[in-house]
């Protein structure tokens, strides 16, 4: 029995490594979805088709606001992997809730942006600027959603299974993911926000 | 499991340890407060607004590339760095090649 669950675990090991290397690359192929993106957006920014630019409707502090949110939240779950070292469930799950509680802070000041700006009556169909604007952004801010749902869903196999190898790798896929949103954000605000303002 | 067993968490990247994601949220801190400033005051030329701008991106995203991904040059994570590297490089041919294109494409229907 002892000898079976160390081959099986070593095996286990192997195949991890191999694993999270494989979300590596999911990861980079997202990056290159980002890429073009932020390729569109460039080239758009100015199409405005003689309507409201984008400048007219970015201000400085609440786009900082949504910045610190994700920039908490990153680190935040950091602590969370360190409390997966530590075997301590207790410290996982509390790190988490707070995670979820600074990302969902972050969709919910995205969609009440974007509400505002389709209450001014800038949709996704004025102009070619504003698409390239609202399929960026929002392509981010969905990312963001899953990683909430996929929080979550993380939170209730912890409750439910422990800590044990096969949770510690679902951990780092999703706290790839998120460090991966954060530094996509990064981006996001300086090209779209801030160099947008002057 | 037994609660005294340690997990098998070798993946490749760093060990990720409190120290790094201090310093990985602090130097963020600082390069995002330092482009938000510099932006929303209108502190320096255009050019120089750019430059400031976009060195602040690119040292946050090896920041958090650095001390949150845990990438570095390190023999067991070099791995996770070439095809970041080449991740990079393509990036550079889309950005740039469209961007070129487009500029040119503008300039002759202009002129």
């Amino acid at each position: 029995m002892s000898t079976q669950t160390t081959s099986h675990d070593v095996a286990h090991h192997n195949t991890d490594a191999t694993d999270v290397f494989g979300f590596w690359m999911y990861i980079l192929t997202d990056c290159i979805l980002f890429a073009t993106l932020f390729a569109t957006f460039a080239v758009l920014r100015d199409s405005t088709y003689l309507g409201p630019a984008i400048k007219e409707f970015v201000s400085l502090p609440y786009v900082f606001a949504e910045t610190m949110l994700l920039l908490i939240s990153s680190f935040t779950y950091g602590l969370a992997i360190l409390g997966l070292y530590n075997r301590n469930r207790q410290q996982v799950l509390g790190w988490l809730g707070v995670t979820f509680l600074f990302g969902l802070g972050f969709v919910i000041l995205e969609v009440n942006e974007f509400l505002h700006m389709i209450h001014e009556g800038v949709t996704w169909q004025t102009s070619a600027a504003w698409s390239a604007f609202y399929t960026l952004v929002g392509t981010h801010g969905l990312h963001v959603t899953i990683g909430l749902l996929w929080m979550l869903l993380l939170c209730f196999q912890l409750i439910k299974f422990g800590i044990n190898n096969t949770m510690a790798r679902r951990l780092t896929y999703l706290g790839l993911f998120w460090h991966f949103l954060d530094i996509v954000w990064i981006f996001v605000f300086t090209i779209v926000y801030l160099m947008e303002v002057f | 499991m037994d609660k005294h067993d340690s997990l098998s968490m070798e993946y490749g990247m760093g060990k990720k340890t409190l120290t790094s994601y201090m310093y990985g949220f602090g130097f963020s801190l600082l390069f995002t407060i330092i482009s938000f400033t510099v932006v929303g005051k209108q502190l320096l030329s255009s050019f120089a607004l750019h430059a400031t701008v976009w060195s602040m991106a690119i040292l946050q995203l090896l920041a958090q590339v650095v001390f949150f991904l845990r990438i570095n040059n390190s023999s067991q994570s070099r791995w996770y760095l070439m095809p970041f590297i080449f991740t990079g490089v393509i990036i550079l041919v889309l950005v740039a090649g469209s961007l070129w294109i487009m500029f040119n494409l503008n300039y002759n229907m202009m002129h």
